[in-house]
């Protein structure tokens, strides 16, 4: 196991690296001047290209690269353009608003999905597992974004009963304040990881019912609720945490969505208000970050899955 | 990323043209019968026909204003599903909104698709360095959360309908080309792939016109709901001003701009997320359909 461990963690070296040179290459591709940018329209040419070279813009761009990659290892994410002040320190903040919401958008995803699931798979075609099926594909069919707003106009603007937007109403601290500015955006950011929770959680089910160990259980006269708790349920959930992982990816990226409909001030509302204000670094950064910490959610899945199944690092 | 983008990919083995046939007629009477299916079929026919009539249909010019109109609601004469902010006719958004999330979502799995396809089999027939070049990079693009890697495109292609287009097809590419590569590897250790080898035929021919016809049904079933996920992150990065820009009648810039006005006027975010969510549950319900179809071991 430590040794399947470290293949991965080893494994995740060079991709890492071209995750940083692929963000490196694609803000460098973006039109417009750094420079420029920076010092606004009416620049003259020498500041520019004192700043040009100030900022090693007029280096080749391997250099560029290896002297950006440096300064990312030692913790220097460069400075926002628009809000002149280290990106890192700002975008862990942002990121850590975001987690908020990311962490219980799971627990409710998995806390409806696998019972969901499971249920619908022990009612395998009847009426209720198609019922639930329908819902699902609904579920996942639905716009994050479009969704969002419905949620906003039912339960903030007509029964007003939560908070419309934002992460604290004004002049409020207290953490059950921010519990109910969370609880729109989180349910809204779930619902698409349930469905699919579900219907992974249900295929997954009816695959391990069909064992023949689950009929040898059956057959001994073993409790049906007792087959499905003790004999199936352990089994079938293994490759669902694949799923919850692969969630994390679609949270991550419907994150971005939502954080726009509720003016939330995560990582997803930092990163595109920087894409409009063109302030590369602080969106090279935020990108850096999200897509760093995807990688690694990766790693945990496929470590948590080798440790749960022993098939995994034997094959390996 | 869908999920049948994801799921492990379906070989069809065996490729006499009778046999092919045959299973063709199959899966469409068991397509048929998937009464769900069918009637998604029937919905993307009439959406599809809406949006190329759209000149003919759309009883009103979609950028046309009129201010004397503005954000009337649904059921005002000459504006059966009102009218926005700038008295724009929303009917007429919606049917030419329609016209370009077909095109976006049809054209972005085109292009993610012949390029996947291209990568995955070079990557699957020829094996080697060029496998193992093609796969580290399509790991590096699977490491980015797929809407993440959109964003990323369009921030350095810059906002446009255009390059939203050409983000979320780039985006689609990976799986495309997983998808591929796994059939292909599996595909050239088949006795009628080593029979061709050995009578000489060469590799673009045994690629062209024996491995790639046995990739289609999963390739078929991925597209049909890669559509649906195109259409829907074309839709966000407009939502998110980095697609197509206003005046433009797209589902997602009316979405937009729609929600500015929820106070007063709660049909400009209703009815374009409407349309957009029932195009992409209709595509979903097809894929589904398709993918019983086309190998109902998946069923059981």
């Amino acid at each position: 196991m430590t040794r399947y461990v470290a293949r991965r963690v080893l494994s995740l070296i060079p991709v890492l690296l071209g995750v940083t040179l692929l963000v490196f290459l694609v803000m460098k591709l973006a039109p417009g001047d750094p420079a420029q940018i920076m010092l606004g329209p009416k620049a003259t040419e020498t500041s520019l290209a004192q700043l040009r070279h100030e900022l090693g813009l007029d280096q080749p761009i391997a250099v560029q690269y290896a002297r950006w990659l440096g300064h990312v290892v030692q913790g220097d994410w460069g400075r926002s353009i628009q809000l002149k002040r280290e990106v890192l320190p700002f975008i862990l903040d942002r990121y850590r608003n975001s987690a908020y919401l990311m962490i219980l958008a799971v627990l409710l995803a998995c806390s409806v999905g696998i019972p969901t699931g499971i249920i619908s798979a022990i009612r395998q075609y009847k009426l209720d597992d198609r019922v639930v099926m329908v819902i699902v594909l609904m579920g996942f069919s639905m716009p994050i974004f479009w969704l969002g707003i419905i949620m906003q106009i039912v339960f903030a603007l007509k029964l007003g009963i939560l908070p419309v937007s934002g992460m604290q109403s004004p002049g409020q601290t207290g953490l059950p304040d921010q519990i109910l500015h969370l609880i729109l955006p989180a349910v809204a950011l779930a619902t698409g990881a349930t469905a699919i929770i579900a219907r992974m959680t249900r295929s997954s089910m009816l695959e391990v019912i069909h064992q023949d160990y689950i009929r040898t259980a059956r057959a001994k006269g073993l409790d049906e609720r007792l087959t499905i708790s003790r004999h199936a349920l352990k089994n079938a959930l293994i490759p669902v945490i694949t799923v919850v992982g692969l969630q994390v990816g679609y949270l991550l990226g419907g994150d971005i969505l939502i954080e726009i409909v509720f003016s939330y001030p995560g990582i997803g509302l930092t990163m595109v208000n920087g894409i409009l204000a063109r302030d590369f670094p602080l969106v090279q950064g935020a990108i850096l970050l999200v897509a760093s910490s995807y990688v690694l959610v990766n790693l945990a899945v496929d470590v948590a899955y080798a440790y749960l199944d022993p098939r995994i690092h034997y094959e390996h | 990323m869908s999920q049948a983008a994801k799921a492990t990919p379906v070989v069809q083995r065996g490729s006499p043209a009778q046999a092919g046939r045959s299973q063709t007629r199959d899966a469409l009477r068991r397509l048929r019968r998937d009464y769900m299916a069918v009637a998604a079929t029937l919905f993307l026919v009439l959406v599809a026909l809406v949006s190329i009539l759209a000149p003919l249909l759309a009883p009103r010019d979609p950028i046309e204003t009129n201010l004397s109109q503005r954000l009337v609601p649904i059921g005002t004469p000459g504006y059966p599903l009102g009218a926005d902010e700038l008295g724009r006719d929303i009917l007429s958004r919606l049917i030419w909104g329609g016209r370009i999330s077909l095109l976006v979502g049809f054209s972005a799995v085109m292009v993610a698709m012949t390029l996947g396809v291209i990568i995955g089999l070079l990557a699957g027939y020829f094996g080697r360095w060029a496998d193992s070049l093609i796969m580290r990079f399509i790991d590096i693009l699977l490491a980015f959360p797929a809407i993440l890697l959109a964003i990323t495109i369009v921030a350095s292609l810059g906002p446009g309908l255009r390059n939203a287009m050409l983000a979320v097809a780039i985006v689609g590419i990976p799986y495309y080309a997983r998808i591929v590569r796994g059939n292909v590897l599996s595909l050239r250790e088949q006795e009628f792939v080593q029979a061709a080898r050995v009578i000489g035929a060469p590799d673009a021919r045994i690629i062209f016109r024996h491995i790639l016809p046995n990739t289609l049904a999963p390739l078929i079933v991925a597209a049909t709901l890669d559509v649906g996920w195109m259409i829907m992150a074309a839709a966000g990065l407009s939502f998110l001003g980095l697609g197509a820009q206003p005046p433009t009648a797209e589902w997602g810039v009316m979405l937009s701009t729609g929600r500015q006005f929820i106070r007063n006027a709660l049909h400009l975010s209703i009815l374009p997320g409407s349309a957009i969510f029932l195009v992409v549950l209709a595509l979903n319900f097809l894929g589904d359909g398709l993918r019983d179809a086309l190998d109902p071991r998946l069923r059981e």
